[in-house]
């Protein structure tokens, strides 16, 4: 198993958990999860179903707060206890089913819940400000004043994105982003998310799909049975690589003992950054 | 029309398909392409009157008489409040069935307290308002702690409220309101004189004309495409000459009613509450998704809540100005087929049952093709057997067009 430290590694992460564990009753989704986001970078988080990927973007979404373990933000303790602790820390999240409000137009999906405007809303300045962000995304969108109903499922995932972003987030998640897309759909997601990478957002991506998580994450952390098993750098790391850590053939000593005594994810990192 | 197909000059995204101008031909294919989409919005129910109108003047020419017109207004009003308050919950994807036991129980405080109790009137119609807020409040309570369906809270309201509507009025069962009280005299007698009203109707369509240019202007100097001068102008005439027409017309009889008039200017502030705050933009998102608007921050608890009361308060405010137009309040005010007229006229108007469409306007445009429907009838001198045939017909055909122009949206990809 290759396990290599983060490319931009002398940065400070933006977001650290720390021996996350979720419970929802007898059963453990998440068992001491650690994971480290820094800016600038996509980093991948891929599994089998049942990993834990999706328990683990809504604790970041702060939809199902963390049963036990640390999260800190830039240096400082904070909690994720509900939606808007998330959001008020700059972390947005891209759900699977978009959450969009098919009868509304672009515009007023994006601005949904933060409308401009003293009294009245002001539409101009949302209109333009809905094209410029649009512009900076490079994004194709035919007409932002149609309902969202008639986009379609990458110009859907398009304004669901480009609504995370309302607000200037310093973390972005991604939850499968092109598990329903085609392949021209799903190229124009992926340029968008290196958009995000250039803007310097750190950026969490959710997918079952390796090509993807080849093409434009930069760090890639498996999830197996709700525990961390490997988080390697894509450039250094094979595709059987992944797959092996994903399914668990590389159920090795070395992975059992970590994820008994709970302290791997640190300890594998210094060791090889050292 | 032509707000839809915006696009600023500078931006040249190759993927963009549209019209490089936004001119009078623009606005007309962008219209036309929204109709084909299933997007049909006022035009079913606008054609539907056209022909009602024509079928009743060409049975019997007094249809649509001046004075029959100036009676339909005056009809249409007190409903017509209650339909408007019907259309904001419609929009909820919500329902309030106890909207005519609300108007009646309304009824009965306001003769009650200003006949029985010597209450000065606006005291009296305050009262009718607040229990409304209170029983809106109520509703929306439930809903929203418990999830109880506002179908089966709002039956039981239905019946409490009558109840409670009979507990009022007390032994008498029937209460006049004298006839030289204002609030009578204005739901029967008051008309606008006509140099007012021409004048309104001029003011209006200058309004018109002056908001959209000036949001044209504030478009071009934002970047974006603004809506075509022609079409603006050409609008506003239009919309003066067929207003000064009808005024014209109305005012070879009695003219405007202030009640009607009362219900236009509701209608157009609850299409500004709509269309252009916040709160009217979450009862649109959460009419087209609960679950979006909650992620998006939405306190969705609140606007149900503030929802409710607004349409309970609106179904006391057409019960007083039913009652006043009545000049009396009795066990029946309210009662037989107020409730179902109410969500009919909202649903034949253009608001659909599915929540998240449909404007303010639906309310004006279905109470008025239900009353010309029952106008006509009864100059047929046909009983209201026939006329809740009909009405309930038409009911049915709204809802036909409403589930079709749906599964037509989603043919072409739209909501």
């Amino acid at each position: 198993m290759t396990n290599v430290t983060p490319a931009t590694s002398d940065d400070e992460p933006i977001l650290s958990l720390r021996g996350i564990s979720k419970q929802f009753g007898a059963i453990e989704a998440l068992s001491n999860v650690s994971l480290d986001i820094y800016p600038g970078e996509v980093v991948a988080i891929v599994g089998d179903n049942g990993a834990g990927k999706s328990t683990l973007v809504k604790v970041l979404a702060g939809v199902h707060p963390a049963t036990s373990g640390t999260i800190t933000y830039r240096g400082d303790e904070v909690s994720l206890a509900n939606p808007t602790d998330a959001r008020d820390l700059g972390i947005a999240t891209v759900f699977q089913d978009l959450a969009l409000c098919d009868n509304l137009d672009v515009v007023s999906n994006l601005f949904l819940g933060r409308e401009l405007g003293t009294r009245a809303l002001d539409e101009v300045e949302m209109e333009q400000q809905t094209w410029a962000l649009l512009r900076q995304l490079s994004a194709k969108i035919p007409s932002v004043r149609t309902p969202v109903a008639g986009l379609s499922g990458g110009q859907r995932q398009t304004v669901a994105i480009a609504r995370s972003l309302i607000g200037n987030p310093s973390i972005v998640v991604l939850d499968e982003p092109t598990a329903a897309l085609g392949v021209a759909q799903t190229a124009e997601v992926l340029n968008l998310i290196e958009h995000l990478r250039e803007r310097g957002h750190g950026i969490v991506l959710v997918s079952h799909n390796m090509a993807d998580v080849q093409a434009v994450a930069d760090r890639v952390v498996v999830l197996r049975l709700g525990r961390n098993n490997g988080d390697f750098a894509v450039a250094d790391v094979t595709y059987e690589d992944i797959i092996a850590a994903i399914t668990g053939a590389t159920d090795n000593a070395v992975s059992r003992r970590a994820g008994l005594t709970g302290a791997t994810f640190t300890r594998i990192k210094e060791g090889l950054s050292s | 029309m032509s707000t839809s197909a915006t696009q600023p000059p500078t931006n040249n995204s190759p993927a963009v398909e549209l019209p490089p101008a936004s001119g009078l031909a623009e606005s007309w294919a962008g219209f036309r392409s929204r109709v084909s989409g299933g997007d049909l919005g006022a035009i079913p129910v606008v054609v539907g009157l056209a022909l009602i109108w024509t079928v009743f003047q060409i049975l019997n020419p007094t249809f649509l008489s001046s004075a029959n017109l100036v009676n339909l207004a005056m009809q249409s009003a007190a409903l017509g409040t209650i339909a408007l308050g019907v259309v904001l919950v419609l929009l909820l994807a919500q329902i309030d069935l106890s909207v005519g036991s609300l108007s009646g129980l309304a009824a009965a405080i306001l003769a009650v307290t200003f006949t029985q109790l010597n209450w000065p009137l606006p005291f009296a119609i305050l009262a009718a308002l607040a229990a409304g807020a209170l029983f809106g409040w109520f509703y929306g309570f439930l809903l929203t702690r418990f999830g109880v369906p506002s179908f089966v809270i709002t039956l039981a309201g239905l019946l409490g409220v009558l109840g409670l509507q009979l507990w009022v009025l007390g032994k008498l069962g029937s209460i006049n309101i004298p006839f030289d009280s204002w609030i009578v005299q204005f739901a029967q007698l008051m008309f606008l004189p006509a140099w007012l009203s021409y004048l309104l109707v001029a003011l209006a369509s200058l309004a018109y004309v002056g908001t959209h240019l000036s949001l044209a202007n504030r478009r071009i100097r934002a970047g974006l495409l603004p809506e075509s001068r022609t079409a603006i102008l050409l609008r506003g005439g239009l919309m003066l000459v067929a207003l000064l027409l009808g005024t014209w017309y109305l005012n070879t009889d009695r003219g405007i009613g202030l009640m009607f008039l009362l219900f236009v200017v509701l209608v157009m502030a609850v299409n500004f509450a709509l269309k252009r705050t916040r709160w009217g933009r979450s009862i649109y998102a959460i009419g087209g998704n609960v679950e979006a608007a909650r992620r998006a921050g939405i306190r969705v608890d609140r606007v149900y809540i503030s929802v409710f009361m607004v349409s309970a308060m609106l179904a006391t405010l057409g019960g007083v100005l039913a009652a006043s137009r009545l000049a009396a309040a009795n066990q029946s005010s309210g009662g037989g087929d107020t409730n179902l007229t109410a969500i009919a006229a909202a649903v034949i108007g253009g608001a659909s049952l599915f929540g998240g469409r449909g404007s303010a306007w639906s309310a004006l445009l279905g109470i008025v093709v239900i009353q010309s429907i029952s106008s006509g009838l009864t100059l047929l001198s046909l009983d209201s057997s026939v006329r809740y045939m009909v009405t309930g017909a038409v009911l049915l055909l709204a809802v036909i067009i409403d589930s079709m122009s749906r599964r037509s949206r989603a043919l072409h990809g739209r909501f």
